[in-house]
């Protein structure tokens, strides 16, 4: 009997760590959630005032951004937007051809011993601070921009859109070259065996095989492209008037955040329209992850 | 034990001193940095016990930074707005102003341009985006590219005032992060135009940078072009640009900010502002300082 009793209690004690362990799991599984919910309604909380006052035809109509005007304060967000989707997409332009290409090549062309170099400098490629590449931007990039096409100055959109696209190369490359090194070998061989070159088999067996990967891999990049900051604030000339091309000075949505929040007085009308920036932003990858994850969904469902 | 015990002295020692040590706080200016860094410098040279330190941000975020009572000293090159006044007295700051230098805002364009003077009004509808190609001002037929600062800048903030008249600048400016940033800008752009404080037109040997033309300003069509290179030009008001270097503190300043101001203002203090390619207080500034304590 008393055996007995002693036995449920060590039983009990151990459903009860189980539980706690669990329990532990959960919070820290959970967490990722509580943060993006906390950052989703701080940036609400602090913009919406800012949205009811000035309403939203003043965000989305206006082309001007001057909130410290002694004219008239101007709230326009048009132009950042699409400074900030010009950007990003140029970077894309340059660096999806360029990514699949090396990742292709490193996956499936590649002698062991030049995959063995070429990784690891990719790797140190991403760990480069943005800082660094945002000097570049000024100190080489630029002048010979300049020099190309002959424009005075090369501080615009192009040359942020090329420095956008050598900082998500690394990310593009690596997912996508271990979504390539995924595919079965019995894909490859049975392509080669119906009488297929190896480029045939590359280009339509193996990279359409690792497609969900590759479209992954992009997004990711695109989200890294769309968020940086200081590198664009850098090197694009933060111009604020609407873009007329990739020759014209850009001011991003990151570069006006980080630009004017330390001036603003808190809980100003100012400060209050940075978070929107900061809402629109977020809206913005939000939708970008939202479609990746609809095209992966849908794509694996068609290659299964 | 005994080891125990030295060690425990010698924190004691070392965190005492640290504490007795005063820590003073200057936030602000981009045009004031390196020239009250190199005061600082001097100062703690001769008072070891002090410790300061002089970070940037634009004169915005200085004055933001002792509205929120968080820098015992603001650097602003422009004078606190009624805006921010009000917000220091509701904070409890009350913020006292002090003169430690004169600066001939200087217009710069790329030596290669050939352009040697323009009126303040021709400069202002330049930055306003009115005129946009230099072959309107005397020039060869190219679109001129502005370079200017960020909100957060003093100097934004008076030559808004000053040269634009409270109108707006270009939305086509480029908004660069400080002077010397402007400066390389204005360098490498054949096209550029652009303003900084004089401090920052020199190189190491106090030359004017190679490449670069400081422009010569007229106050309206028709008076002479004056240059701001010329200490007279700037002292006398001829120079229609110029413009006091500021200091904030909290309150009537005491103790160590008090000392550390009178240095600035000493002999000493203002041949640092001299060698700094700046100009020493004058005139009416010096009746102004001393309502000021000093």
């Amino acid at each position: 009997m008393q055996n007995r009793k002693h036995k449920n209690k060590a039983v009990i004690l151990r459903q009860l760590r189980e539980n706690i362990i669990e329990r532990f799991f959960q919070v820290n599984g959970l967490f990722a959630v509580i943060v993006l919910v906390g950052i989703f309604s701080l940036l609400l909380i602090e913009g919406l005032p800012a949205l009811q006052s000035l309403g939203l035809k003043e965000f989305f109509l206006n082309r001007i951004w001057d909130p410290t005007s002694f004219e008239r304060e101007s709230y326009g967000l048009l132009s950042m937007i699409v400074s900030t989707l010009m950007v990003t997409l140029g970077a894309m332009v340059i660096a999806v051809p360029l990514g699949i290409l090396c990742a292709a090549y490193i996956a499936d062309i590649a002698k062991p011993r030049v995959r063995e170099i070429i990784k690891p400098v990719i790797e140190i490629l991403a760990g480069i601070p943005s800082v660094v590449i945002g000097f570049m931007g000024i100190i080489v990039v630029g002048p010979m921009l300049a020099k190309i096409f002959g424009t005075s100055n090369g501080l615009n959109a192009m040359n942020g859109s090329i420095l956008l696209a050598v900082m998500s190369l690394p990310t593009i490359i690596s997912i996508s070259e271990d979504a390539i090194l995924a595919v079965p070998q019995e894909f490859k061989n049975a392509s080669l065996a119906l009488g297929a070159t190896r480029w045939q088999t590359l280009v339509r067996v193996t990279i359409p095989a690792a497609m969900s990967g590759i479209i992954a891999s992009v997004m990711l990049g695109m989200g890294r492209a769309i968020g940086e900051t200081m590198t664009v604030l850098m090197a694009t000339g933060n111009a604020p008037a609407m873009p007329g091309g990739f020759f014209d000075s850009v001011r991003t949505m990151t570069a006006t955040i980080a630009i004017e929040l330390g001036e603003t007085v808190q809980g100003g009308i100012h400060y209050k329209s940075l978070f929107v920036i900061g809402f629109v932003l977020f809206l913005m990858t939000f939708v970008v992850n939202l479609v990746s994850d609809v095209v992966l969904q849908k794509y694996q469902k068609v290659s299964r | 034990m005994k080891k125990l015990i030295a060690v425990l002295f010698l924190v004691t020692v070392i965190t005492g001193t640290v504490v007795a040590q005063d820590f003073m706080q200057i936030k602000g200016s981009d045009t004031l940095i390196n020239l009250v860094q190199r005061l600082a410098e001097v100062y703690m040279e001769e008072n070891p016990n002090i410790a300061i330190a002089v970070t940037g941000g634009g004169s915005g975020v200085g004055i933001a930074s002792l509205i929120a009572d968080r820098v015992q000293i603001a650097n602003a090159s422009r004078e606190m707005k009624d805006k921010e006044k009000d917000a220091a007295k509701e904070n409890g700051v009350i913020p006292y102003e002090i003169v430690v230098g004169i600066d001939g805002l200087s217009v710069v364009v790329n030596a290669a341009n050939g352009v040697e003077s323009l009126t303040v009004d021709q400069i202002g509808r330049i930055f306003r985006g009115e005129i946009s190609n230099w072959k309107d001002v005397g020039g060869s037929d190219m679109p001129i590219s502005l370079y200017g600062r960020q909100a957060n800048s003093g100097t934004y903030a008076f030559f808004q005032e000053f040269v634009l008249l409270k109108k707006d600048y270009s939305q086509k400016m480029k908004r660069m992060n400080g002077n010397a940033q402007i400066i390389e800008g204005v360098l490498a752009d054949k096209a550029a135009i652009g303003y900084v404080g004089i401090g920052y037109v020199y190189d190491d040997n106090h030359e004017v940078r190679e490449g670069l033309t400081v422009l010569k300003v007229a106050k309206e069509a028709g008076a002479t072009p004056v240059t701001p290179l010329v200490a007279e030009n700037v002292k006398s008001g001829s120079y229609p640009i110029a413009r006091a270097l500021y200091q904030y503190v909290n309150g009537k300043p005491t103790g160590a900010v008090k000392d550390f101001i009178t240095f600035e203002l000493g002999p000493k203090g203002q041949k640092i502002v001299e060698e700094m390619s700046f100009y020493p207080v004058s005139g009416p500034y010096l009746e102004q300082n001393k309502k000021a304590g000093f």
